[in-house]
């Protein structure tokens, strides 16, 4: 199987070298082509989508004609245009439809498009759709969704271990709440964009920005009622996606490409932002209750979580989201009995979809919040009660999905953590501060991190590969996997140089298309390099051996003997450069190309059962926040933030620190000032970066310490490397956690703030004045 | 008259007539010119991924500065030197020094912001920005990045901004923009709008006798918004940019006048001689590239209820001058917003001038901007109060005045009328934060709630008196936060 990589090459930008992302320079000039740049074909036809106005209504008659008859319109497309199925669910429930047809189900819905000569065009007319709507009761969110008794996008999950009943009955301590934690919107930098160009027959070529472009491909097939083989999906780099292009993107694709074969034009749909924060769905907001049972030092002794979730008006992703929020229920911490339940809930607003975490954060927050609650229940530092309560690598190791945990090195990472960021004599000298500080108030925390990594679907963990090895030893790489900024089409050229011996500029990596290499997962999960990067070592290995056996042949030594390294392949005394080599072998007629394939071992899952071994490992970290707060206003800042994250044997230090500090920054914007706000028709009305506010620079954490823990991942990973695009996400608990420590200090440490998030400071400033009438008593 | 505006895009002089008043520069450089580095993330002017370097002569110099092409008129440019992203490369193909530090600091990920953020970076280059992090944050606060987590963008700045500069690009252009400068009034027709920009106060008096509905714009960077979001299509665009007379700026020891096109980077530094808070509130006004194109005239003309300088300027005693062409008539700022977006500006009138005077002897201010996001973020509250203080401690004059609070921008009476005769103090203050309840009734919405908004402006007070009274520091973030204890 997968082996330690080679040792003493002089060649250059092979695995742990921390080489800049492969497009770093087209970045920095702009030349970097995104689906947007790419020259447009001839004629190229414009579409703009128009949205319902209603959350939740009957559509009683929709006349397009002033659309239609608007200048330089060529067609408008409606549910009746579809010649294949008005459907893009990307489970396969059939609730997804590209276009509402007579019932609208949320407030920014498509109902139609419009294509048009230019973009502006389409957008103008768009606005002159007569719509008429008969109104239906409408559920906005999961307060409303849990009062009304509303259905199920999907059959919950429950996970369970141990004699919860029992557990309770005899624990000493008991508290129950509840939580609100929010949703978030992606904010990729570039919106959603499909530009399709027809083809012959039925064929279509579709640009699409999309995480999963086999997926795409399946959906454009399936809506233009077409076999899948003449559609061909490519996707270059996308700017950003985080989740948000891992389904979101079908729609798009799906009304381009019926565009583009409906008027035999090349067709191009991009949403304006404002459109694109309505119309395409967010990270899942939940209510998390909670009942926790414990000792009198602060042992969890029972715990049971109902995960109330806002799915929208669709299945979407929101089963394995939901499911994953429990899997992530326990994150570093034994609950000898536990029981947690998901409650996927439909609700009239945009069907909620994958975001970084995939659920993970919002059952981590529940986990957190129990912490909390029984360490001002006890009076204890909350880093003792977390430590108090982490999974044993002995004993108290099995999860709630009856997983036993064999890689468990919290304890080591958060007691390194601990000294190294002089937790324990910061948080006493804030404390004294605090004293002398009547309006201003300091907080620290320390919280960890533990992520599963594996798909929950475990189809899913398999990818494939192409590498094509030319005459002059130049190499083209091909892969299932996508970029969107994470560095993976480096991470894995930086595997195939290595195989191969040769420099990384050898190495010419190819847009992902499903015409090179079929039937691939979405790039999620957090999986990207884990999965291609094997499939891609497989494929350079498969190469390697063919050029190993002719070269043991031709110079008459053992295949052992033989080396690729420094550009060169030598055996003994003999040394050839690899261009040389190649180009000898292809006079040979041996094969210079070769697919890999790989597939994640050792996992399975029965959701039905609650029980199985679902992810292959799991990736650790820490993170200790320090924070100021201002105790009239409610504004707050980061002033601090140490990480010590497990990347395992990292492939590319500079990548692995980027995904690190990235995904913390975007977890402390989720926490903090990204607020979805949703008013009582249904419309969302922070739908544009003025309204909505992710991080900015003078957001992130004045003193900024990333370390590297110092471990290699014992599973076979590809060069023992760990996956890294989601769990520093979860990382910014602390700051959530230094925050409410700082509100805390009002009324003197002795009550449990309960902050929901996100912690806007609006709701610090009333989590303040709540420390303060409980303090005096007042509180009812 | 010219019927034709002319510009430089990097050496290649541009002159263009028939062109829609409706088009932005961000679309004519990626639809018109093919030139698709400068990036479309918001159109709004929000998350910096279009930003483009403008040269502009000011004074006989060229000022480059930084400014969002997404919500640009293109017609507006006449007379400016355009650079964008697929400029800076040298001839050679290396790397101007600003991309260079991104690449080797790892400062794109995605790199779909990436444009945007090297061209902010580009524009402190070439203004010999120090390496200063507050300088950097500033001039970084109108970009997005949703990957990096900005560390490395920032320690990029840091680094090629402590390297000696080169200049390049920028060389003789003073010379070559001095010669597109003339006095001639700009009047372009086109299918979709007709575009009129005069170069002086009568030509622009003229026009709107003539067009009394007209929408004028000034930096653009709202009304921009109406034509890139609501998609309005203007049939006369009047752009005031030409009236060089609107951006004068006089100040003496009692007042400082600023003509209503002085834009916002000028007004930081003249209100800055001030008072400190006044720096920091403008400061923090929008963004950068927001800062380099609005002008306090629009800010105040367009008559937002969120506005940051309105309450300024009221809790300061600023009056303005309105100009038609039948002559000038002045009155406080106060009395120009009337309701909701409706202000006491006549058909044919325009804003020309504000006055706004020093602080009396005696007088204590203060700012305070609350909103979700500390920097590049619309106001849920903002608070500007002036009081002076009598030979005996006693407040003579209360000015409270409040964005956010209300439909307008609007002073607190009952509350100026509690203070008023008081000896300043933080129970003072709190008794007349009380009275605020009876100035107000705020709205809840997306940025905060109704008791929020109410419970910030009361200890908004409270901070004010804390903060001149006792010494007590009172600011988390920013320039003015409290020195750190411990």
């Amino acid at each position: 199987m997968l082996e330690r990589p080679h040792k003493s090459s002089s060649a250059k930008g092979h695995v742990t070298e921390p080489v800049a992302h492969e497009s770093a320079h087209k970045h920095v000039t702009g030349e970097a082509v995104y689906i947007d740049d790419i020259p447009e074909p001839a004629d190229t036809l414009h579409i703009c989508l128009g949205l319902s106005e209603r959350a939740h209504a009957r559509v009683t008659s929709l006349d397009l004609s002033a659309v239609a008859a608007a200048s330089r319109v060529v067609g408008v497309l409606s549910a009746r245009d579809i010649p294949g199925a008005n459907d893009v669910s990307p489970a396969g429930l059939h609730d997804d439809p590209v276009f509402a047809d007579g019932l609208v189900m949320f407030h920014g819905q498509p109902m139609f498009a419009v294509v048009a000569e230019t973009r502006e065009a389409a957008r103008l007319a768009a606005r002159f759709a007569k719509a008429e709507y008969e109104d239906l009761p409408a559920v906005l969110n999961v307060a409303d969704a849990l009062a009304a008794g509303s259905d199920l996008v999907v059959e919950g999950m429950k996970l369970e271990r141990g004699d919860l009943q029992s557990a309770f009955d005899s624990a000493p301590r008991r508290i129950r709440g509840a939580m609100t934690i929010g949703g978030q919107d992606h904010f990729y930098l570039e919106g959603q964009i499909a530009l399709a160009v027809p083809g012959e027959d039925d064929d279509v070529t579709v640009y699409s920005s999309t995480q999963h472009p086999s997926e795409v491909q399946h959906m454009v097939s399936h809506v233009l009622g077409v076999a899948s083989h003449n559609v061909t999906v490519e996707v270059r780099r996308m700017g950003g996606a985080f989740g948000g292009k891992e389904t979101q993107g079908n729609l798009f694709a799906a009304i381009a490409a019926l565009a583009a074969k409906r008027f035999r034009r090349a067709a191009k749909l991009r949403p304006d932002r404002d459109d694109d924060m309505v119309a395409t769905g967010k990270r899942h907001d939940f209510v998390a209750q909670y009942d926790v049972g414990f000792d009198d030092e602060g042992r969890i002794l029972a715990a049971d979580f109902d995960m109330a979730a806002r799915c929208g008006f669709s299945g979407d992703l929101s089963g394995p989201v939901t499911d994953r929020a429990l899997f992530h229920i326990d994150n570093a911490y034994f609950y000898p009995a536990v029981r947690a339940v998901s409650r996927p809930l439909r609700t009239n607003t945009v069907s909620n979809t994958a975001f970084r975490g995939f659920g993970g954060p919002q059952g981590m927050a529940a986990a957190e919040r129990i912490i909390e609650e029984v360490a001002f229940a006890t009076g204890r530092d909350p880093l003792d009660i977390r430590k108090l309560n982490f999974y044993g690598t002995a004993d108290r190791h099995i999860t709630p999905y009856h997983q036993t945990l064999g890689d468990n090195i919290i304890a080591e990472l958060v007691g390194q953590l601990e000294r190294t960021s002089d937790y324990r004599a910061r948080r006493n000298s804030i404390r004294e501060a605090n004293q002398k500080s009547p309006i201003i108030r300091r907080g620290i925390a320390l919280t960890p991190v533990k992520f599963g990594i594996s798909f929950t679907a475990t189809w899913f963990n398999q990818a494939g590969a192409l590498v094509h090895v030319y005459r002059d030893g130049s190499v083209q790489l091909n892969h299932g996997g996508t970029e969107m900024g994470q560095g993976l089409h480096q991470k894995v050229s930086q595997i195939v140089a290595q195989e191969f011996g040769i420099d990384l500029s050898r190495i010419r990596i190819t847009a992902t298309s499903t015409g090179k290499v079929p039937n691939t997962s979405a790039t999620a999960a957090s999986s990207g390099t884990d999965l291609n990067g094997a499939a891609a070592l497989e494929a350079a290995r498969t190469i390697r051996q063919r050029l190993t056996t002719f070269a043991a042949e031709r110079w008459k030594v053992s295949a052992v003997s033989v080396a690729f390294r420094d550009n060169h392949v030598v055996a003994g005394d003999q040394r050839m450069s690899f261009a040389d080599l190649v180009n000898a072998a292809y006079m040979a007629r041996v094969q210079l190309s070769a697919t890999g394939f790989y597939k994640t071992p050792n996992i399975h899952w029965d959701r039905a059962a609650g029980r199985g071994h679902p992810f292959y490992y799991f990736a650790y970290g820490a993170a200790v926040s320090e924070v100021a707060i201002d105790t009239l206003t409610g504004e707050y800042c980061v002033e601090r933030v140490d990480i010590l994250h497990d990347v395992g044997r990292s492939l590319n230090p500079a990548i692995d620190r980027g995904q690190i500090e990235g995904g913390f920054v975007q977890g402390q914007g989720w926490l903090t000032t990204e607020e979805l706000w949703w008013d009582d028709k249904g419309r969302l009305r922070t739908h544009a970066p003025s309204t909505y506010k992710i991080p900015v620079a003078s957001d992130r954490p004045r003193i900024f310490n990333v370390g590297f823990f110092n471990a290699e991942n014992p599973e076979q990973t590809v060069h023992r490397s760990k996956a890294v695009g989601e769990p520093p996400f979860m990382l910014a608990f602390s700051v959530l956690h230094a925050l409410s420590d700082a509100v805390a200090s009002v009324a003197n440490y002795k009550f449990c703030p309960r902050l929901d998030t996100p912690a806007t400071p609006e709701r610090i400033l009333f989590a303040v004045e709540d420390m303060r009438a409980r303090d005096e008593g007042t509180a009812p | 008259m010219r019927a034709s505006i002319r510009f430089y895009l990097g050496s290649e002089l541009h002159e263009i007539g028939e062109v829609s008043p409706n088009t932005t520069l961000l679309d004519w450089l990626r639809l018109d010119q093919r030139r698709v580095g400068s990036k479309e993330g918001c159109a709004e002017g929000d998350c910096g991924a279009c930003t483009i370097v403008v040269g502009r002569l000011r004074d006989g110099m060229v000022r480059y500065e930084a400014i969002n092409s997404c919500i640009r008129p293109l017609l507006s440019l006449d007379g400016c030197h355009i650079l964008t992203v697929e400029h800076l490369k040298a001839p050679d193909g290396s790397l101007h020094p600003v991309q260079h530090a991104m690449v080797d600091l790892h400062a794109s990920q995605c790199g779909f912001c990436t444009p945007g953020f090297v061209m902010s970076l580009f524009a402190m280059y070439l203004e010999g920005a120090p390496p200063d992090m507050q300088r950097i944050e500033d001039a970084l606060a109108g970009n997005l990045c949703r990957c990096t987590g900005y560390r490395p963008i920032v320690d990029a700045a840091l680094h090629v901004l402590n390297t000696p500069r080169q200049e390049g690009i920028v060389r003789d252009m003073g010379v070559r923009l001095a010669a597109l400068q003339d006095r001639q009034d700009i009047a372009i027709e086109h299918s979709s709008g007709v575009y009129r920009a005069p170069v002086d106060c009568d030509g622009l008096a003229d026009i709107l006798s003539q067009h009394p509905g007209a929408v004028m714009v000034a930096g653009a960077t709202d009304v921009a918004h109406r034509i890139t979001k609501t998609l309005e299509r203007f049939p006369l665009l009047v752009d005031l940019g030409r009236i060089s007379a609107l951006r004068e700026v006089t100040a003496d020891e009692e007042h400082i006048c600023f003509g209503a096109m002085a834009d916002l980077q000028t007004v930081r530094a003249n209100l800055g001689t001030i008072h400190p808070h006044l720096d920091e509130v403008m400061r923090r006004f929008g963004s950068e590239q927001i800062r380099n194109a609005g002008t306090i005239g629009g800010n105040i003309a367009n008559g937002s209820p969120i506005g940051d300088l309105p309450p300024v300027l009221i809790a300061l005693g600023a009056h303005l001058t309105l100009r038609s062409k039948a002559g000038r008539r002045e009155m406080p700022l106060e009395a120009f917003f009337l309701e909701y977006r409706k202000q006491d500006r006549k058909p044919g009138e325009y804003l020309e001038a504000i006055k706004v005077p020093r602080l009396p002897a005696g007088a204590l201010l203060h700012v305070s901007k609350i909103s979700k996001r500390f920097d590049e973020d619309i106001s849920s509250v903002c608070g500007a109060f002036r009081i002076v203080l009598g030979a005996d401690a006693r407040i003579t004059e209360a000015r409270l005045a409040f964005g956010g609070m209300a439909g307008i921008p609007k002073r607190a009476a009952h509350a100026e009328a509690a203070l008023t005769g008081s000896v300043w103090s933080e129970s003072a203050a709190m008794q007349a934060a009380v009275e605020l309840e009876k100035d107000f009734q705020p709205l809840t919405d997306m940025r905060a709630s109704a008791r929020y908004r109410m419970t910030v402006a009361k200890n908004l007070l409270r901070r004010f008196a804390l903060e001149t009274t006792q010494g007590v520091p009172a600011r988390v973030a920013g320039p003015l936060k409290a020195v750190a204890h411990a």
